[in-house]
């Protein structure tokens, strides 16, 4: 692998950058592989990577469909935190958030992360009772998380409107200090790069549409659009398409698939200095590194498996941003897109072995798992190179949706993203 | 005439009406119809703004909204508004522009040194540094990074104006009303079609515009456009829209579009929105919206004075300005010809014009070369030479091998370039239409779509006048359905010539210094594309994302199929195999304040008000929201803060008598011959054996077997309930109701309607409640005996009718008094001047609140959150063990349901009885837990309880109603933590007697 520093660069500008390499090598797929991921998102890179770095698994493919990252990763508002209300829960973001304060050291490629806090912002005696219980229990499992009155709130948020007048004030903020953004691109790009130079083939432009079975039921390949590849093991992490996938060995996902919507406005010089998000009002904003608002919208309600959704969705947000920055009013909407999200009835991911020998899936992830990648990767790589979960994503099964132990974020008034 | 570049009797502006505004502080004299940009070229400056990364200094490209350089910044105070392209703000009289991204200023910007670093600054440097030291990212190179990226400054105060919101339906939607748009929409319009017109600019005509060769039925261009418009304005079932763009193409023909208003007035009237969003739903589209010349990518194609030779050719004809003194145009295609005529016409000396192609020819090259202007064929330039000005262009020859040879300079104060013209595919596209690779205009056209849209004129790659009027005829007439429509004759137009060029130009030797720029406004060159190809980036995608080309405010308009030849170059692919990114709407930027359009301020969300609101106002309430509804929280009295106005609402409750408004409680009336049989089903309790004029309190769970919502279920008929839910889970609840109705139970003959609105709930509580009541209600007799605990009678008060039920929240004696809306301020005086000499109180949500904790009444939202059984929180009782089955019952079966370590809901008491818990504590089991811990269970309720006086809390713990005595501890955010006990959580009246009373 070429290093990356400040010195490389200067080196290769000597030679008109013409001897830097591609940063992932192209491959034409080999017959066979011990493991097959299915998806080149971050998630799926990421766990080639961890196979073959901590696990010592080099014989693996990576195969996505489509050019690689171009799913939810691409799209996503990258807002990264861990301060999630259930134990299980907050301990998996944790253990990715842990992951992600050191990953551009890890991968050599500067994944941007920028730890600028995250204020969650309460309009109602309900969102004061609710963000004060995820204060506590975050802090009780070791997560930072602090209460802000409107004033603090105002103080580490200066465009915030926290006038007492209008139509839904700010009654305070639970803050996390450690949360912030990251660059999604780099995410999904360094991965590649460290896990093709660990020997990890990564198949663009390569579409599952079928998986083999020996008569024991045990997986043995998968078929492509570019032909039948074998494989010992394979682990599926196809985002919005991992229902689909799984149908091919016979498997119901309990997901549902709908369009959620993104989008930035023009750039502007530095305005705003953290993340917001506002559950009761909609609003989900942060400024990125080249000065565009990075805006949330909400899900639309129908299944759908095209990239995008109705604008009523995106202008509820702005009317939103609007109230809550009003000094944003005459910024433009440069772009908006939508993403396919894959949500299971509780809201929480599933990382896990499945019912058929050798096939794993996570997936469910739904609005929120990009926040999740390293520490999804990697967990992920554990369950499947060990064949049994790392305690962290234990309960994060299919089963829990017949045996009831369901570990409910949404239920309880978190945020989705 | 103002401006040395002005042209005497040239151009659509109106030279009676001066204008005068200012630029970065300096007055700049221009005339009404000017634009930002039209007016600074009319003195001679091309200067107007510094890229992204390199801040290099710019002039504008083009004239119009596919301009990546001359932004600014317009207006003062909440009106500023910056990135506005100069080639569009229309100017007025006191309007203040500003340049951007520059400091100290436009001419001198120190940002301008990264071009000297730009070697080590290629496509993506940021991705291979800044990581050293760790945790410098975030504190020191991203704050640098910030400040020199981003464009304008933002917007720091309250934007004053207004902007609307319009929903319109239309036959046919016309987006572009260029010639084929215009011919689309009287053909449409003349067939008897409803047709929306729309065009982003300030006045229909499109190319015409600027195109004063053409004659179409012996008439200049522009009074043929003067007649269709008078036309199209004569028929009744069409509607024009100017300076508004089609920018959202959404799934079955719901098309956006944005109408700018009033920016370009200089004092518009106060009610005037500044914007209008029109979602219109079209039965069919016809998109006509041209289509755009290409930039040539060579060595210091940016420099100010370098442009697209349409947009010299639009300041010339729309604005009277010639856009500098001498001229070199280099071109692929035979349009630049024209514009060289039209220039040299107007007095500008055409130096040479530069051919990429071999062997330029036709009736416009032959025009061109008879009035002695020097066409030089297989020529490009290979570099531009000036800073702040371009000063001169180095053209150079191609070899019939495709080498280049030495080059000589012309000095010149303008370079026009032609790459030839890109389809303008956006809409089509963002209505999911596919594309398809036209080999032989070397550009993509529309393919097939979905939707019921067609595409007529240039943006389909037709680009002779008279075949596009045709094509826009037939347009109009197919999506009109309409038989026959307008013929006229082009009696004289210039004939397309074959030719474009999209990639970099060919050079002379590698350049590797050279900055051939791609993405103006993001600086992207060349190399960068290239570099990125080499580092594998090899999907469209990946190179947009890697080097950002494409992404800056024009959103690529001018740079995709530059960007994408340059990549099916290196690849050795075909651009079709290759491909286009994907086109993300906006097709332009839209203000964010028009999608918000009247939702502000108190319409943000309607805003829903109980009856009695008026009268809590005038008593001087504090106020909650909860959900839409604004509810009474206190009822503070002179002096007294919250805690105290609550103790004494509450003491009044238990003492005498308090009244409540609780009308924001959701109803529904469940009616119909299964009506006993669909409640069975959908809540957990059983309900055939209720009997007439009795109340029950029932439990909805979702079928995950959590608790979804709750209230009490009153029969008034054996085919009719009253049913009653919180306030936030009304709408919900019906949902939810009708949900199962319509797909899981069609057999059952029901019907659900929400009362919410129609019955205002007057809350009687407390020991007089019934001395208070008894005068009041007509003849009906309300003794203890005659109307006991959890029953309902109708009837009448003071004439209103009413439905009484005898239920309490506050564990005293208690009536809740439903009377019509409309009647129910009436009812309230009545009951409130009746109880004064009891010492009947008002009271609201939080005294309430008080009063249910005491008595271990959950909330549901409060105590529950979602992952609550019914058992869980202490209801198990009114699971029906015997119905065959209901919404929930196999969750509710499920071993995790039912494990012994689940919540359960319990009461706490603290050891200090002055020391209340705050909500969302956790509770552990030792004094000194060293975090990372799990909790036991944590707090969901807690307050100070005047009636016992102390402390009180409601808890979750885990396995809680089996630990009654236990203690366990609140950890506190700061300090030691708090011991509690576990308690039975009935604190007050255990057995029941006041309210059975
Ligand atoms: C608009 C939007 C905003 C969001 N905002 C946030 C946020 O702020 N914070 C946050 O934490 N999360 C957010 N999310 C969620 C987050 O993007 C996802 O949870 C996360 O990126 C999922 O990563 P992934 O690698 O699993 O999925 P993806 O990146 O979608 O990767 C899955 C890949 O599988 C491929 N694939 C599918 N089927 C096949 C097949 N048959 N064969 C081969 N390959 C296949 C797909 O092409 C895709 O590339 C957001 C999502 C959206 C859409």
């Amino acid at each position: 692998m070429q290093k990356f520093s400040a010195f490389s660069l200067a080196r290769q500008a000597m030679g008109r950058h013409l001897g830097w390499r591609p940063q992932w090598r192209s491959v034409v797929p080999k017959p066979s592989y011990d493991i097959i991921i299915v998806g080149g998102g971050g998630h799926g890179l990421g766990a080639a990577y961890y196979l073959a770095k901590q696990h010592g698994l080099c014989n693996i493919a990576v195969v996505e469909r489509g050019w690689l990252a171009g799913g939810n990763t691409a799209r996503n508002t990258t807002i990264i935190r861990s301060n999630y209300l259930f134990e299980q829960s907050s301990s998996y973001y944790e253990h990715a958030l842990k992951l992600w304060e050191g990953l551009s050291e890890e991968l050599n490629y500067n994944v941007m992360f920028s730890q600028r806090g995250c204020l969650m912002v309460a309009h109602t005696v309900h969102d004061v009772q609710v963000f004060k219980r995820h204060v506590y229990a975050n802090r009780l499992n070791g997560i930072d998380n602090e209460w802000l009155t409107p004033e603090e709130t105002k103080a580490f948020c200066p465009p915030l409107n926290i006038s007492p007048n209008i139509r839904y004030p700010v009654l305070g903020a639970a803050l996390q200090r450690r949360a912030g953004t990251a660059r999604h691109d780099a995410v999904a790009w360094g991965f590649a790069r460290a896990a093709s130079d660990l020997g990890v083939d990564i198949i663009e432009n390569c579409e599952v549409t079928g998986i083999d079975r020996d008569p024991s039921g045990k997986v043995t390949g998968v078929q492509t659009t570019r032909g039948p590849i074998r494989a010992g093991k394979i682990g599926v992490s196809a985002a919005g398409h991992s229902s689909v996938v799984l149908a091919m060995a016979g498997i119901r996902l309990p997901l549902q698939v709908n369009p959620l919507q993104a989008l930035v406005s023009e750039p502007v010089k530095p305005a705003f200095p953290c993340v917001v998000m506002s559950n009761t009002i909609h609003a989900y904003i942060s400024q990125s590194d080249k000065g565009e608002m990075v805006i949330g919208a909400g899900t639309d309600s129908y299944v759908s498996y095209t990239q995008r959704g109705g604008l009523h969705i995106p202008a509820h947000t702005l009317e939103a941003i609007c109230e809550l920055v009003p000094d944003f009013r005459r910024l433009r909407m440069l772009r908006s897109w939508g993403g396919i999200t894959d949500n299971t009835p509780d809201r929480s991911p599933i990382t896990a072995k499945t019912s058929v020998p050798g096939l794993y899936v996570n997936c469910g992830w739904g609005t929120g798992g990009f926040k999740a990648t390293p520490g999804a990767a990697n967990l992920f790589a554990w369950t499947i190179a060990r064949d049994e979960p790392h305690p962290i994503n234990a309960p994060f099964t299919i089963e829990r949706f017949r045996d009831g132990t369901l570990i409910d974020e949404a239920a309880a008034a978190a945020v989705a993203h | 005439m103002s401006g040395a570049f002005r042209l005497a009797g040239r151009g659509r502006i109106d030279t009676a009406r001066p204008v005068v505004f200012r630029f970065d502080g300096r007055m700049v004299r221009g005339y009404a119809g000017d634009t930002v940009a039209s007016a600074l070229l009319a003195e001679g400056r091309h200067l107007m703004g510094r890229s992204f990364k390199y801040h290099r200094p710019r002039g504008p490209v083009s004239a119009g909204s596919d301009e990546p350089n001359a932004l600014v910044g317009v207006g003062e105070g909440g009106r500023y508004t910056p990135n506005l392209r100069a080639t569009q703000v229309e100017i007025h009289d006191g309007m203040v522009v500003v340049s951007q991204n520059r400091a100290p200023s436009l001419r001198f910007d120190i940002g301008a040194l990264n071009t000297l670093a730009a070697p080590v600054l290629p496509a993506g440097f940021y991705y291979k540094t800044f990581m050293w030291p760790r945790g410098f990212w975030d504190k020191v190179y991203e704050p640098l990074i910030r400040r020199a990226a981003g464009l304008g400054r933002a917007p720091t105060a309250p934007d004053p104006d207004h902007y609307a919101l319009h929903y319109a339906h239309c036959d046919v939607l016309v987006a572009g009303g260029g010639p084929a748009g215009l011919a689309a929409a009287l053909a449409a319009g003349q067939a008897g079609a409803r047709v929306i017109l729309c065009d982003e600019n300030v006045e229909f005509g499109g190319s015409l515009l600027v195109d004063t060769h053409s004659l179409i039925d012996g008439l200049p261009g522009m009074t043929w456009v003067a007649r269709i418009v008078a036309e199209l304005e004569r028929l009744p079932n069409v509607q024009l829209l100017t300076r508004c763009s089609a920018f959202n193409y959404g799934p079955h023909n719901m098309v956006a579009l944005n109408q700018r208003l009033s920016d370009h007035l200089a004092a518009p009237p106060a009610d005037m929105p500044r914007e209008r969003i029109w979602q219109v739903r079209a039965r069919d589209v016809v998109l006509a919206a041209g289509a755009l010349e290409r930039v040539l990518v060579f060595e210091g194609n940016d420099r100010p004075g370098i442009m697209l030779a349409s947009a010299a050719r639009t300041y010339l004809h729309r604005y009277g300005v010639a856009c500098g003194r001498k001229a070199v145009v280099v071109t692929a295609d035979d349009a630049a010809y024209r514009v060289a005529l039209d220039l040299a016409e107007a007095g500008v000396k055409i130096a040479a014009i530069a051919d990429l192609r071999p062997t330029p020819g036709g009736p416009v090259v032959e025009a061109v070369q008879s009035r002695g202007i020097a066409v030089l064929p297989a020529t490009t330039i290979q570099r531009a030479h000036g800073h702040l000005r371009v000063t001169g262009a180095e053209l150079a020859p191609i070899g019939a091998d495709g080498t280049v040879g030495r080059g000589r300079t012309i000095a010149c104060d303008l370079v026009l370039m032609s790459g030839g013209f890109t389809p303008s595919l956006h809409l089509h596209s963002q209505a999911r239409g596919a594309l398809r690779f036209d080999d032989a205009l070397g550009v993509y056209v529309p393919g097939e779509s979905v939707e019921r849209v067609r595409s007529a004129g240039s943006c389909r790659g037709i680009f002779a006048l008279d075949e596009v009027l045709r094509d826009g005829v037939v347009a109009g007439l197919a999506a009109a359905g309409g038989e026959t429509g307008p013929v006229w004759t082009v009696t004289r137009q210039d004939a397309p010539g074959a030719g474009g060029f999209a990639g970099a130009l060919p050079r002379r030797g590698p350049g590797h210094l050279a900055l051939a720029f791609v993405d103006f406004q993001n600086d992207v060159t060349a190399k960068d594309v290239k570099l990125a190809v080499r580092e594998g980036f090899r999907s469209i995608e990946h190179v947009k994302r890697y080097t950002t080309t494409g992404m800056a405010t024009d959103q690529g308009k001018g740079s995709n199929v530059n960007a994408l030849a340059i990549v099916s170059d290196v690849l050795g692919r075909t651009p079709q195999e290759v491909g286009l990114t994907t086109y993300r709407p906006p097709y332009t930027p839209v203000t964010f304040g028009a999608f918000a359009g009247h939702a502000r301020g108190d319409q943000f969300d309607p805003l829903r008000l109980p009856p009695m609101d008026a009268w809590a106002r005038a008593q001087g309430v504090v106020f909650e929201d909860v959900g839409l509804w604004r509810r009474a929280r206190y009822f503070p009295r002179a002096g007294e803060d919250m805690a105290a106005a609550v103790a004494r609402e509450c003491r009044a409750v238990r003492g005498a008598a308090g009244i409540f408004d609780a009308s924001t409680l959701g109803k529904i009336e469940v009616v119909g011959p299964d009506a006993a049989e669909f409640m069975n089903r959908f809540y957990v309790n059983a309900w055939t054996k209720l009997s007439i004029g009795k109340c029950r309190y029932g439990l909805v769970c979702r079928d995950s077997g959590f608790v979804y919502d709750d209230g009490v279920v009153g029969r008034i008929a054996t085919d009719r309930f009253h049913v009653t839910t919180t306030t936030g889970g009304a709408a919900g609840v019906l949902n939810m109701m009708e949900d199962y109705l319509q797909t899981e139970w069609p057999d059952l003959d029901v019907w659900l309607t929400s009362i919410t609105e129609q019955w205002a709930v007057i809350a009687l509580q407390g020991p007089r409640a019934r001395d208070i009541l008894a005068p009041l209600v007509d003849g009906l007799d309300i003794s203890a005996g005659a109307m006991p605990h959890m029953t309902l009678r109708e009837g009448s008060i003071g004439g209103v009718p009413m439905r009484l039920f005898r239920v309490s929240f506050t564990g005293e004696l208690g009536y809740e008094i439903n009377v019509p809306s409309r009647q129910a301020q009436a009812v309230w005086d009545r009951v409130w001047q009746a109880g004064a000499v009891f010492g009947l109180m008002p009271y609201g949500t939080e005294a309430m609140h008080v009063l249910r904790a005491e008595k271990g009444y959950l909330i549901v939202g409060q105590e529950t959150d979602g992952t609550m059984t019914p058992g869980d929180v202490g209801c198990g009782w009114a699971v029906s063990k015997v119905k065959p089955d209901f919404v929930g019952k196999r969750a509710l079966a499920l071993p995790a349901m039912n494990a012994p370590d689940r919540l359960q809901m319990v009461g706490v008491l603290t050891d200090d009885p002055q020391e209340v818990l705050e909500e969302g504590m956790q509770l552990v089991t030792a004094a000194e837990t060293p975090v990372p811990a799990s909790a036991e269970g944590h707090v969901t309720s807690s307050y100070f309880s005047p009636a016992l006086g102390r402390s009180i809390a409601i808890a979750m713990v885990k396995g809680g109603r089996s630990r009654m005595g236990a203690a366990l501890y609140a950890p506190r955010l700061e300090g030691p933590a708090l011991k509690v006990t576990l308690v039975d959580p009935v604190f007050y009246d255990p057995e029941g007697a006041r309210l059975n009373d």
